[in-house]
């Protein structure tokens, strides 16, 4: 098969499988045209089944990873953490949107940074709209910063975005370098958002308020956040015990898990379900089309693009590059891409790579698909909701954000 | 005459409060609540980012329409009873501004509060959506101060003009 005909091959089958990961039909699960595609690209030569093995086996490893992480967020959200969480904000805020809008950002970055997005978004937010109302507040400013957190937060430790994990396994970063070198970019990024966030929804948030009645004080799930401590500690700690750190979430994950299978609040269906097997299907598959559109050209077109050097134009060209890509294709395959051409930059570059693809999705979260998924968003809503608001405060974060975090990257990896 | 009392989260002790104080006794009170559905849309969208991962649940099973209902349902009942007098509620959902102006298009006056800067005498002291309802109602408009009015010296003087000449 010629080059030209398998690129072409590969790419429309990875058009097909985000195509119904983004569009979900109802009975068509996201992972099987993923998996049919993969077998078929590999069926008809366009990836080598030696080529396709190595691509599966370089993401067992973070596959299992996804697999232990989601396991602990859901033993979070069984353990109540969150609606805990939600009752400390209500508490803390003490009636006020702007208090309130301050424990968001510090409990979303948190969520973010341990627990990753997907927490952030699938667990968090809805808690923080309820929060709102409990409160008594407009729930706008507060439920946009977790949904912008949880892309700018996610820069912070290999665990807080899958496309973390798939770089971080790609580097021969220790999970406390990666975490160090990442500090002040994140710490950038989220200064931007809030400073364009209290602006922004300067209205909602400076209302006048009288006091209203005190909420109940909240309960705190001790056991959950004991093995969440715990686990962060391994992390930590992992590099110079020599462990990786796959085995400290594998851990983490058990000691969340054990005492709820024991005591039966909760089933090995409902845990089966929580890790996904699904989407980590989705990913294996995903990496094997990827893998075929690199070898017959894709690779060769990004290297052509994207800078090697590490100097700060460099690294800001990396990042915006990186940001466009997963507009263009969402972040998850733009990471695969982009992997194996910045990770032989070194790592600078790596991290670079990853402000641009998690920070970047806030611009339109789903990238071109964007306006597509809106619509269907809007039509089982049956709601009257512009795009220009979501749009707007993409295109004052994201910039601004790409570049802060892009400086303060090139300063870490100078010190 | 029929009054609409359009009550904000923030704002609506101080709103109440002073139509409890201007409108008539005779008055026909509704108290309005709008729920904004684009945070709920927010929430909803954040999750198509997660390409294949946590399938959306089914807009009719999640909760936030509940919450934000049921939040509604006992903002409107907490200013009922600090109103004082008979009044009907009304808790409508979708665009802010839009559903305020289709409430008030049977009424003969609507009561709303500010919700922009109260430090200054001024335009901004009016939000956006505030300002549209101010701009279109198709009544009378009780427009408050959700707390005390700033000073007349927070307008900035007026612009040096030359003289017209004669």
């Amino acid at each position: 098969m010629s080059s030209a005909l398998a690129l072409a091959l590969a790419l429309a089958v990875l058009a097909a499988a985000l195509g119904v990961a983004a569009m979900r039909p109802r009975h068509l699960p996201v992972s099987v045209v993923a998996v049919v595609g993969a077998a078929l690209l590999v069926a008809v030569g366009a990836v080598g089944s030696s080529r396709a093995g190595d691509a599966l086996r370089g993401l067992a490893p973070t596959v299992g990873f996804l697999a232990a992480l989601l396991l602990i967020a859901e033993g979070c959200r069984r353990e109540g953490l969150f609606e805990g969480i939600g009752s400390v904000m209500a508490l803390g805020s003490r009636g006020s949107p702007q208090r309130l809008l301050a424990l968001v950002f510090v409990v979303a970055v948190g969520v973010t940074a341990l627990l990753s997005l997907d927490a952030t978004v699938v667990l968090l937010t809805p808690v923080v709209f309820a929060t709102a109302a409990r409160v008594r507040t407009s729930p706008k400013p507060q439920v946009y910063a977790c949904a912008h957190l949880a892309n700018s937060a996610s820069l912070l430790l290999p665990v807080s975005n899958l496309t973390n994990l798939l770089a971080f396994h790609a580097s021969r970063l220790s999970f406390a370098h990666f975490g160090a070198l990442m500090v002040l970019p994140t710490i950038g990024a989220v200064g931007v958002e809030w400073v364009v966030i209290r602006r922004f929804f300067a209205t909602d948030l400076r209302r006048p308020r009288q006091r209203g009645s005190k909420p109940p004080r909240p309960a705190i799930p001790r056991f959950a956040l004991a093995v969440l401590g715990l686990t962060l500690v391994g992390f930590a700690l992992s590099s110079l015990l020599g462990i990786a750190p796959v085995w400290v979430a594998a851990v983490g994950a058990a000691a969340i898990t054990m005492p709820a299978l024991v005591s039966r609040t909760t089933s090995p269906v409902a845990l089966a379900r929580a890790v996904e097997p699904g989407f980590l299907l989705f990913v294996l598959g995903l990496g094997v089309i990827v893998a075929a559109a690199s070898d017959n050209g894709l690779a060769s077109a990004v290297r052509d693009v994207l800078p090697t050097g590490t100097s700060l134009p460099d690294l800001l060209a990396i990042a915006a590059l990186s940001a466009l890509l997963a507009n263009l294709v969402n972040n998850l395959p733009a990471t695969l891409l982009l992997i194996p051409v910045a990770v032989a930059s070194g790592p600078g570059a790596l991290l670079a790579m990853l402000i641009g693809v998690n920070v970047g999705p806030n611009l339109t979260y789903v990238g071109s698909l964007a306006t597509l998924l809106w619509r269907r968003v809007l039509r089982t809503e049956h709601a009257d909701v512009e795009l220009g608001e979501f749009v707007r405060l993409g295109a004052i974060t994201v910039p601004a954000a790409l570049l802060t975090a892009t400086v303060l990257l090139w300063l870490s990896l100078r010190v | 005459m029929r009054a609409l009392v359009w009550i904000v989260e923030d704002t609506w002790q101080a709103t109440v409060a002073e139509a409890a104080a201007y409108l008539p006794a005779e008055a026909d009170v509704t108290l309005l609540h709008v729920a904004d559905t684009e945070a709920e849309a927010v929430v909803r969208a954040a999750r198509f980012g997660l390409l294949g991962r946590r399938p959306p649940v089914d807009a009719r099973e999640e909760p936030l329409r509940a919450i934000s209902e049921q939040a509604a349902g006992s903002l409107l009942a907490d200013a009922r009873r600090a109103l004082g007098r008979v009044a009907r509620c009304e808790a409508r959902r979708g665009r802010i501004e839009r559903e305020v102006i289709a409430a008030a298009a049977t009424m003969d006056i609507v009561v709303l509060a500010r919700d922009g800067d109260r430090r200054h005498l001024g335009p901004r002291s009016v939000g956006p959506a505030t300002r549209f309802v101010v701009d279109h109602a198709p009544c009378r408009v009780l427009l408050i101060w959700p707390d005390l009015a700033p000073s007349l010296t927070t307008i900035p003087p007026p612009p040096e003009k030359p003289l017209p000449p004669g």
